[in-house]
């Protein structure tokens, strides 16, 4: 059982918890997941290690509540205990060798993002980061973000905050006015992701992609998590959960991703019922 | 008194009724049923049986106790050499074991000796007696032992034999484990109806109580690695984490919604309780029309579960031809009788869609041609004959490799071509202090040869800690 030391709410549906594992905060880098079960009957979801204390032994995840899972974790408070977390999980990436990166996040994939922008901020590049969101209470982390980046960006679809667009217009720009940017980071949607790989193949620039596949037990043993990158089918939890931009079937991963609709819709129908 | 020809039959439930639910199939002898299958014992002088089997139960001396009626101490004998009695009694291949050599086999059937076992493990976990006395643990330890430390990587049959051993012996055992359950393969692979969870957990409650602790959700490798053991004080490990990497066929469409490798839709059942869905929260969707590609024991187990989940047509494809078919003649046998379809000699060679989700599976029909180096007659394909098997669900069943997490992060550690970890006949690797066993040595094997691999290893664990003090 793992301890819920801190919970905070960082816009309406994205909830942040600090909590006690001091086996994962030792040995977590950049890039690396833990998967989750919040209790007995639960699902195991994965989950970003969003930050760690490796002298406390605590560790940072954010969640926004998309469905069943999420929203019963994020029910949970300080002094409550969730059930089995494991990890660190997955390869933490690559961050020497660049002199300018650009990372991007939109939704939560920001809070996906976050840790990534803190790993490049110890490294010699210059870093640029973009967030956004739908509105402006959606925007999350804007002042971690700013903290470790050389310059911040931020775009809201609804215009009420930042740029009025999407956070890849601003990719755009700084693609065609910046012709020094040696890698991009995307993480959040798999349409933007996307988005994201067409553009900056055009470029040719670089670009890691973070994919958050279905997954069970995040150690290749199942291989729900299977993505094509390349033509070849790769397991996100072992192989991944970065990938090559540009090799990533995301048409692919967005079907396998809605397998499940019907039946997270029934439980989560359920949760949202007992609230009432 | 004339022998009795055949094995004392168990009852089972019916076919008709036990699709419908996850309860385990056979019931298990009675007193009375057990009693009458011991007298059938002739109780050998060279005792053969006891050769065939991979930890050397002592058959014949339990089968004594059980016609004497004294079934704790049948339970003490079979405990001498088995930790995990009531699951061995049940999913054992026994006929390629002990009953292969038993000698009432020559004429007649052989003694049900994996039946008197479970019955032997069950009464004795029903009366709680299932443990070893104090006393009865005591003679086995080793002064010069007791307090050092062990480490098993992996809570799967070879780790937990390994782990009960090794405590015996006096050493202070910790199993790190992956996963949030013990039992490895008996946990999330073996399906309820065949193996119940109830007694996995009772077996490993006796295996604590001989004082080893588990460590759940650690991926060593991962979490932590062999060598940070090493400098917390561990002096000798033994790893056993299974063959848990899935293979594909490698075919189009593999990818498609709707298809899973068995491990996944076997994990989902068994280790998260999808069958309980909504009530556990992880979904699985089998839909109305499910193939199952492979034979062996795995997909024998998928290919019921599927049935039991609400499919009505459930199809094994197998390219090879009915002899060859690698599972256990009893559970083909079972699927049969559950209404499971068989279609031989047929390659899947892709899988189509509609909507983004499995709607047909492309076979090819095969022939059986000349003998392969195996000594089977090799399938080969026949020129246009594809044909379409419409379908819902496809659950590729064709075996899993070791998985590589932890070999790849421990340095020095010899592994085989096809990534099974090396190791000499007292099943220590290439690494000093570390010992290996079960499927990550042998590749996907059986329960029992994970636990003689677990048991021999511990005994060269007690032998080298000895040395080096
Ligand atoms: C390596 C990895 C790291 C991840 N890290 C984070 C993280 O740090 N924070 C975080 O919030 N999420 C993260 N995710 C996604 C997270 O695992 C899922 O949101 C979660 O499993 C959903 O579970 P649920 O039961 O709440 O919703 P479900 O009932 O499983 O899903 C509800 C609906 O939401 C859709 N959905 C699933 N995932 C997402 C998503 N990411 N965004 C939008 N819709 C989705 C589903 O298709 C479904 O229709 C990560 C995923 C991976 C693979
Ligand atoms: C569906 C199915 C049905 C079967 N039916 C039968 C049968 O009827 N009879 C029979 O005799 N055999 C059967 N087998 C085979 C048998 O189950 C295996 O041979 C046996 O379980 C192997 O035992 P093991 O201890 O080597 O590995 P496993 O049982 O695979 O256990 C390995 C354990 O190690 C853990 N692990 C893996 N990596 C790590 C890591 N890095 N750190 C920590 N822990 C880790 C895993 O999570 C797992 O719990 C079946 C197998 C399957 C899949
Ligand atoms: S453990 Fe298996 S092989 Fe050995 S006696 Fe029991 S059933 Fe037979
Ligand atoms: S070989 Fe068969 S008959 Fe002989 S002792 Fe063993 S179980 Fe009994
Ligand atoms: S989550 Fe099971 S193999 Fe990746």
């Amino acid at each position: 059982m793992y301890e819920i030391l801190a919970k905070e709410v960082l816009a309406p549906t994205i909830k942040r918890l600090k909590v006690k594992a001091p086996l994962i905060a030792a040995k977590t880098e950049p890039g690396n997941f833990i998967i989750l079960r919040v209790d007995e009957q639960g699902e195991r979801i994965p989950l970003t290690v969003a930050d760690y204390e490796r002298e406390n032994g605590i560790i940072t995840i954010i969640f926004q509540e998309v469905g069943y899972s999420t929203k019963l974790l994020g029910k949970m408070d300080k002094g409550d205990f969730i059930q089995d977390i494991v990890g660190p999980l997955g390869h933490h990436i690559k961050l020497d060798g660049y002199q300018k990166v650009v990372l991007l996040g939109g939704g939560s994939g920001t809070a996906l993002l976050y840790p990534k922008v803190r790993g490049f901020s110890g490294t010699e590049a210059e870093v640029i980061s973009i967030t956004g969101a739908r509105t402006k209470n959606l925007i999350i982390l804007e002042d971690e973000l700013e903290q470790y980046s050389d310059r911040l960006f931020i775009a809201t679809d609804d215009g009420s905050y930042g740029h009025h667009g999407f956070v890849t217009d601003i990719l755009k720009d700084l693609l065609e006015k910046e012709g020094d940017i040696d890698l991009v980071v995307a993480i959040g949607p798999v349409p933007m992701m996307k988005v994201v790989a067409d553009l900056t193949k055009k470029f040719d620039v670089e670009t890691i992609v973070s994919l958050n596949t279905i997954m069970v037990d995040g150690t290749g043993m199942c291989g729900a998590c299977r993505v094509t990158v390349g033509g070849e089918t790769k397991f996100t939890c072992i192989d991944g959960p970065s990938f090559d931009g540009h090799q990533v079937d995301f048409d692919e991963l967005m079907n396998r991703l809605n397998f499940y609709r019907d039946e997270e819709n029934l439980v989560y129908a359920n949760v949202v019922e007992e609230e009432k | 008194m004339a022998v009795q020809k055949e094995k004392t039959p168990m009852r089972e439930q019916k076919p008709e009724e036990r699709i419908k639910n996850f309860k385990e199939v056979p019931f298990g002898y009675t007193d009375q049923e057990a009693v009458v299958e011991a007298e059938r014992c002739l109780q050998c002088k060279h005792q053969p049986c006891v050769e065939g089997c991979p930890v050397h139960v002592p058959i014949p001396q339990f089968i004594q106790a059980v016609k004497d009626g004294n079934i704790e101490s049948a339970n003490q004998i079979i405990k001498s050499k088995n930790n995990l009695p009531a699951v061995c009694g049940r999913v054992c291949p026994q006929e390629e074991q002990c009953e292969n050599v038993c000698v009432m086999g020559i004429k007649n059937e052989p003694v049900a000796i994996g039946r008197l076992e479970r019955y032997v493990a069950d009464y004795n976990m029903e009366r709680g007696t299932s443990q070893s006395g104090d006393e009865e643990l005591k003679k086995d330890r080793i002064p010069a032992l007791i307090g050092k430390k062990a480490a098993v990587i992996g809570a799967g049959p070879a780790g937990l034999t390994a782990a009960a051993d090794l405590a015996r012996y006096g050493l202070k055992v910790t199993v790190f484990e992956a996963l949030h359950a013990t039992g490895g393969v008996l946990r999330y692979g073996i399906p309820e109806f065949r193996l119940p969870k109830d007694i996995v957990d009772q077996e490993v409650a006796a295996i604590k109580e001989l004082g080893v602790e588990i460590k759940l959700n650690v991926v060593v490798g991962k979490s932590i690695t062999v060598d940070e053991l090493f400098e917390q004080g561990y002096e000798a490990m033994f790893i056993g984490v299974g063959a848990g990497l899935p293979r594909f066929l490698g075919i189009p469409g593999e990818n498609l919604n709707g298809v899973y490798s068995a491990n996944e839709f076997l994990t989902r059942v068994n280790l998260m309780k999808a069958f309980k869905y909504p009530e556990y929260k992880t979904p699985v969707v089998v839909g109305k029309k499910v193939a199952v590609v492979g034979a062996g024991n795995v997909a024998m187990d998928a290919a019921r579960t599927a049935k039991r989940l609400g499919a009505e047509d459930v199809y094994i494809v197998y390219r090879r031809a009915k002899e060859q078919m690698p599972a256990r003649s009893e559970e083909i046998h079972h699927a049969g009788e559950e209404g499971i379809e068989f279609k031989l000699l047929n390659n899947p060679v892709a899988i189509h869609a509609e909507s983004g989700r499995v709607a047909t599976m492309e076979c090819q029909k095969m022939e059986l041609g000349e003998k392969d180096a195996s000594g089977r007659r090799r399938p080969v394909p026949i020129a246009n004959s594809n044909w379409q098997l419409e379908l819902d669900t496809v659950i590729i069943a064709i075996g899993q490799n070791p998985n590589p997490l932890l070999t790849s992060s421990t340095k020095d550690l010899k592994t085989k071509s096809w990534g099974g970890i090396e190791v000499d006949s007292d099943q220590q690797t290439s690494r000093e202090g570390i010992y290996a066993g079960g499927d990550v040595v042998t590749g996907a094997a059986t329960v029992i040869k994970a636990m003689g691999a677990g048991k021999t290893a511990a005994e060269n664990i007690k032998k080298y800690l000895l040395a080096k003090n």
